[in-house]
């Protein structure tokens, strides 16, 4: 028998975190494998938004003589195309979310593991984008077969687009459970979450392509994180960036990275202290 | 002389809770001047524990055991107070502490509930960095001593609550850790299953030699798992010693049980008479008296049978709380 009152050895550090981020991912696919119907009805149900915006651009577009600002009803219809993978690829563990967690007692039993939360749910979300991808691929295929992207890009934009979504992921990841932290002074964050989810909304490139925003908001836009999220990624492969421009774009992300990590380590060790655990 | 695992000196919580009048006015007084409320959910309490002692933490709900286990677990932050285990100040929630510990809550579910536990297991191996093997052969032998067989190929959710404690119960010791917090481990199941959770609770302690703090309502766990309890209410400590003292300590009377060869024989003048089923009786008698009154039935009746025991364990913690109030 084992001996007595010594917890089992254990791996090295580094060895164990990629065997930690591996094995959450693998349980994250096993889970959603679970719900695949549902899963899908819930991407159908996400691309309605771009398709609303590509149907009402192409229209502004062709009673434009063809373009908006330069921008063709094809290159609408590569953008709004690609903008649904980037959206699929940088939904996050919420901000609203972390309510949930606490009220349900689950943030009780994630407290008592030996590990950052943060690596919790990155983790576990990056696991899902290979459902979310697989699940994508047959609903791209459909939108391009319709609305005819006029999409070229390089093998370096290839290349920079696979990395700047992850960077998209991280740059949310960090910003949402920066946010998130709000619910362990308030019950009722939801209006900062609003305000924030609409900020990034105009400012990102989610709602409108920045290249069709006045230049000081475009310019706003460069020093705020909303756009490293989304205008970003979806341009690097549909527009003709220089390669200064996409390499800077993910010196960005990797800034905004590091900004929202610090935030959220000073925001979660003042939070953790107002644990109530209430429920849990 | 051993050092304590647990080590809890002046340990106190305290909430402040939002408080308010019903109606409208109150409402938006409430919106210039937020009204709190101090709820002092445990106060100044100590106590030690050594190592491998299965301790029962009893106390009836909002006593403030919970806070209690939550602060030692590393959840909640103390108010004040001093808190250690196995070295480790909880609040600073060190790796190296959460690796030798578990809490297991009764009533949470800490597995993920659209998967079969064993994928659940897995992620816990990969989080307290176990090694492969020896993470098989803990998980084998935990399967084996709680019987849990193939439940851990069916979906969480599938589980019945008696099914799923066990496998919560697996899943949160896999990483065999030497102290375990267990808050309600049997709330909710049934006789044979609250049963077997004791057994193992005990086999495990056995084993590993395993420094257990345990709360639970239903006696027949701390009876079973328990030599020593401390006794919980309003956030003060009223009792920390041997369950087998509680009763002298506490109780203020004992029961006598007599066997009579008359049924018809007149008992009320001995004592209050709890029960009578013709020749049977159960009397409540004045622990002082207890003595007197057996020789006196001796004396004047023709007894077949007598036996004079404490009252049950679940009547002396009722006239506990009831002498503290």
């Amino acid at each position: 028998m084992s001996s007595r009152a010594a917890p089992l050895p254990e791996e090295g550090r580094l060895r164990s975190l990629v065997d930690f981020y591996a094995t959450q991912m693998r349980t994250s696919v096993v889970a959603q494998l679970q719900y695949r119907a549902a899963n899908y009805f819930y991407m159908l149900g996400m691309v309605a938004e771009p398709v609303i915006y590509l149907v009402v651009w192409s229209t502004i577009a062709r009673q434009h003589g063809g373009a908006v600002n330069g921008i063709t009803a094809g290159q609408f219809a590569a953008y709004y195309i690609v903008w649904t993978l980037v959206r699929n690829m940088n939904i996050v563990f919420g901000a609203p979310f972390w309510e949930w967690r606490i009220r349900e007692g689950r943030l009780a039993g994630d407290l008592l593991r030996p590990l950052n939360i943060l690596h919790y749910d990155l983790a576990y979300f990056a696991g899902w984008k290979f459902v979310v991808v697989a699940l994508w691929l047959p609903i791209a295929v459909g939108l391009s077969a319709v609305f005819h992207p006029d999409l070229h890009p390089s093998a370096l934009q290839v290349v920079v687009f696979v990395v700047a979504i992850w960077g998209a992921y991280f740059v949310r990841s960090m910003f949402q459970a920066t946010i998130g932290m709000l619910n362990f002074w308030t019950t009722r964050g939801a209006a900062v979450f609003d305000l924030y989810m609409a900020t990034e909304m105009l400012l990102s490139g989610r709602l409108v392509p920045l290249q069709l925003m006045p230049g000081w908001v475009q310019t706003f836009a460069d020093f705020l994180p909303f756009k490293w999220t989304f205008g970003f990624p979806i341009e690097s492969l549909v527009s003709n960036l220089s390669t200064r421009s996409l390499l800077l774009g993910l010196g960005a992300q990797v800034m905004w990275t590091v900004i929202g990590y610090v935030l959220f380590t000073f925001a979660w060790r003042a939070a953790i202290k107002r644990f109530s655990a209430v429920g849990a | 002389m051993s050092e304590s695992v647990v080590h809890v000196s002046e340990l106190t919580k305290v909430f402040k809770v939002p408080e308010r009048e019903p109606g409208l006015r109150a409402a938006a007084k409430a919106l210039i001047r937020r009204q709190t409320r101090e709820v002092h959910a445990v106060e100044a309490i100590s106590f030690d524990i050594e190592p491998g002692e299965v301790v029962g933490f009893l106390g009836p709900n909002g006593a403030g055991k919970t806070t209690t286990l939550k602060m030692l677990a590393g959840l909640l932050y103390p108010t004040s107070g001093e808190a250690r285990v196995l070295g480790h100040v909880p609040s600073r929630r060190e790796k190296d502490y959460l690796r030798r510990m578990t809490m297991v809550m009764g009533n949470r579910n800490q597995l993920q509930w659209d998967i079969p536990a064993l994928d659940s297991f897995e992620l816990n191996r990969a989080i307290y960095r176990l090694r492969r093997d020896d993470y098989l052969a803990m998980r084998d032998e935990l399967v084996e001593l709680l019987d849990v067989g193939d439940l851990v190929r069916k979906p969480v959710r599938n589980l019945s609550l008696g099914e799923r404690m066990k496998v919560e119960i697996v899943g949160s010791l896999l990483h065999r850790p030497m102290v375990l917090f267990l808050d309600e481990p049997t709330i909710g199941l049934d006789v044979t299953m609250q049963k077997r959770i004791r057994t193992f609770v005990a086999e495990y302690n056995e084993r590993h030699g395993a420094t257990v703090l345990l709360t639970s309502h239903y006696m027949a766990d701390v009876e079973a798992l328990c030599k020593r309890v401390i006794v919980i209410h309003h956030g003060q400590i009223l009792f920390d010693g041997a369950l087998s003292h509680l009763a002298n300590e506490f109780a203020a009377y004992k029961t006598i049980g007599v066997l009579l060869e008359d049924g018809n024989v007149e008992l009320d003048g001995y004592g209050e008479v709890i029960s009578r089923d013709g020749d049977r009786a159960i009397l409540r008698i004045p622990k002082a008296e207890t003595s007197r009154v057996a020789a006196r039935l001796l004396s004047e009746h023709q007894v077949l049978d007598l036996t004079i025991e404490e009252p049950p364990i679940e009547d002396v913690i009722e006239m506990v709380f009831a002498q503290s109030r």
